[in-house]
């Protein structure tokens, strides 16, 4: 906007003068000493030299406004008395000389980037040092849920249009720095302060979109190459409990974790001790079937046998139980039958159990 | 007098060239013009770009901007309906769309500046005051996820994430019925009628900033602060009940597995021992008499080791030592 001013007061003054300029020539600042010049052609004497000297200075002096050179990053836009004409390339061009077309060149394919209250995500480490009060008040916004965060982010974009970029906007910069703080609020207006905090991405591909949408309706001719957000926060005041609903998180992570893990140590080991013991009782239960199977056969086989002579193997298993016995036997005591009174003699107290052994 | 007549020459042509140059105008891509001819206007604007004559010293050129223009709110406290005092800060785009009334009434940028601060502000606080913060705040009734929300994706328990969501519906009060979009509109439809006699068009009016002022501050922050407090304690409540949930799993697992490999164990050696009951009455019931005496004999044997014995020579055992008798008739049972 500053450019138009100049631009228009210069034109007024240009105008006001009453002495016009020398000639087409035209250059920088024309008008004043007209007379002086005019006295000064008056003393010299023409010679063919001079007039030469003339033309020559003349001719240089529009002749270096006629080469321009257009960068490989930008293109150069010319305008003949203001009205657009033609847009070139990068290389060495022509171009009517100085005060019928001018030159403006635009860097197209440079990208230009705009902070916006970056240094406010050092707010916390750095106690307030360096950190202006706008820096924080670019970054501060007002969250979905009527928190506050602090948002800094920066915007990359490139001039896609140069006409448009040139002719349709007054100071295209302040609009990018106007649209993109509205629409990152907008953005961060519709979302809650953990989405802010935790959703970064997410925000910043929302804002480039929308800030991308009005500035196309605008026709700025610029292109949006990347919004990308800083560490988003809280303010200083807050931090405190946001850290502490991070620590909340950890607890609540660990306690979990912690019950799971003896979750994971018990029951895997009390299964298996399930199975242990559901297969120890197989086992017994094998053993037990087995013994029972082994023992009736046994007996079964002895009984067949026994069938055959019953009366002398009784006697024989008797008489074989009885050699088994008798030698690991304590004291033995013979008593004959007609005789009674041996029995007060013995001291039956001295081995108990004596008596069980009787038949 | 060859030099003179050179200069008499030379004179000419700056004459010619001074009125050559005051009438020749150039018009930018970006401006429009207004000629005048001593204050009264002349003829339609000239808005297309390029070289331009008009009458030397007579017509005057009013030149004024014919792109998008910016202008910058000055941010104001306003008080919204819920009677929250925040800053707003706005910004505007706007363009002549009529410089002859715009010359006629304006006459130039730095008034015309005036002129929207004293229209588009108003408009703003109007807008503001006659709503809620939130209508300000939010565009849409977007569904935001909190943080409770997000922490209750590992939890298992139905009866933890009711809760849960049960406080969640007391936040119920972020929706907004306008939103910020028709706000601006609204400030928009506003102020432009406003400044339609002054050749102005308003393109769009955006709400650049919105931050609650310093006093408030304090005290949202303090909401905030007891929020997430609150919310500290929710999680870690929310913790304890998933820990003790997990715990009483643990503990029923556990004693389910035991008693059913318990029961199991118990299945299978009952079936087992009665089993084996079966087998040996089958066995032994052929002659329980035979059954009970052959045991009785391994009994004898297992267990009477070291037992002090009294026999008498009746007994069978013995009946040989005392006497030697003839056979009898036939072997006793």
């Amino acid at each position: 906007m500053n450019w138009d001013w100049e631009k228009l007061q210069q034109r007024q003054k240009e105008r006001s003068k009453s002495g016009g300029g020398s000639g087409g020539s035209g250059g920088g600042g024309l008008p004043p000493q007209v007379d002086d010049i005019i006295n000064k052609f008056r003393d010299f004497k023409f010679s063919k030299g001079w007039i030469l000297i003339i033309v020559v200075i003349a001719a240089l002096l529009v002749g270096s406004t006629t080469v321009y050179t257009v960068g490989t990053n930008e293109v150069g836009v010319i305008q003949r008395f203001g009205q657009y004409i033609r847009t070139t390339q990068s290389g060495l061009h022509f171009k009517l000389p100085a005060g019928i077309e001018k030159v403006t060149k635009v860097k197209t394919k440079r990208v230009y980037t705009e902070q916006f209250g970056l240094k406010a995500d050092d707010v916390s480490n750095s106690s307030d040092f360096g950190v202006s009060r706008d820096e924080i008040e670019v970054a501060m916004m007002l969250t979905g849920d009527l928190n506050v965060g602090l948002v800094p982010w920066i915007v990359q974009y490139r001039i896609k249009d140069p006409y448009n970029y040139l002719y349709n906007v007054a100071d295209v910069r302040q609009l990018i720095r106007d649209m993109a703080e509205a629409s990152m609020r907008l953005v961060v207006g519709d979302r809650s302060i953990n989405e802010v905090i935790s959703r970064r991405q997410e925000i910043a591909a929302d804002a480039a979109v929308r800030l991308q949408k009005d500035l196309d309706e605008a026709e700025t001719g610029i292109s949006i190459a990347t919004v990308e957000l800083g560490n988003t926060n809280v303010p200083e005041p807050v931090q405190d409990s946001f850290n502490e609903v991070n620590r909340a998180v950890q607890e609540k992570e660990e306690m979990i974790y912690q019950a799971r893990k003896d979750y994971n140590q018990v029951i895997p080991r009390a299964r298996g001790q399930a199975e242990k013991t559901v297969e120890t009782a197989k086992g017994y239960a094998f053993r037990r079937v087995d013994r029972a199977e082994g023992d009736a056969s046994r007996f079964l086989s002895r009984y067949e046998a026994y069938q055959d002579a019953e009366d002398v193997t009784r006697r024989r298993l008797y008489l074989e139980m009885m050699e088994e016995v008798v030698p690991s036997l304590g004291n033995k005591y013979i008593v004959d039958s007609r005789q009674d009174n041996l029995l007060p003699l013995l001291n039956l107290g001295m081995k108990k159990g004596a008596q069980d052994a009787g038949q | 007098m060859q030099a003179n007549k050179y200069i008499v020459i030379t004179v000419l042509v700056i004459i010619a060239a001074v009125a050559f140059m005051s009438s020749a105008y150039r018009v930018d891509e970006t401006e429009q013009v207004v000629i005048t001819q001593f204050g009264r206007v002349i003829g339609e604007p000239v808005t297309e770009p390029g070289l331009k004559f008009r009458i030397p010293f007579i017509q005057n050129a009013n030149f004024f901007p014919k792109n998008i223009q910016a202008w910058d709110g000055e941010p104001g406290q306003i008080p919204t309906l819920d009677k929250t005092y925040i800053w707003v800060d706005t910004f505007c785009r706007w363009r002549i769309t009529d410089p002859v009334a715009f010359l006629r009434t304006v006459t130039d940028m730095t008034s015309a500046m005036g002129r929207l601060d004293d229209i588009i502000n108003p408009a703003v606080r109007n807008v503001v005051t006659s709503h809620e913060l939130i209508e300000t705040v939010r565009t849409s009734n977007r569904e935001m996820t909190t943080l409770d929300q997000e922490e209750l994706d590992d939890v298992t328990t139905e009866a933890i994430k009711e809760v849960a969501e049960e406080e969640d519906d007391e936040r119920e009060q972020y929706t907004v019925e306008v939103g910020r979009a028709a706000l601006t509109r609204m400030m928009l439809a506003e102020a432009q009628p406003k400044l339609d006699k002054f050749g102005i068009e308003l393109i769009d009016v955006k709400i650049k900033r919105v931050n609650y002022v310093e006093g408030v501050r304090k005290s949202v922050y303090n909401r905030m602060i007891a929020e997430r407090k609150q919310m500290a304690e929710k999680i870690r409540s929310i913790g304890q009940g998933e820990a003790r949930k997990i715990e009483g799993d643990k503990e029923r697992d556990l004693m389910e597995i035991q008693s059913e490999a318990y029961r199991k164990a118990e299945e299978i050696k009952g079936k087992a021992d009665a089993e084996a009951t079966t087998i040996y009455a089958d066995a032994y019931g052929r002659d329980h008499e035979f059954y009970s005496f052959i045991k009785s004999l391994e009994v004898y044997t297992n267990s009477l080791e070291g037992a002090d014995l009294v026999l008498s020579t009746d007994s069978d055992f013995l009946k040989y030592l005392d006497t030697l008798e003839p056979l009898p008739q036939s072997s006793s049972n």
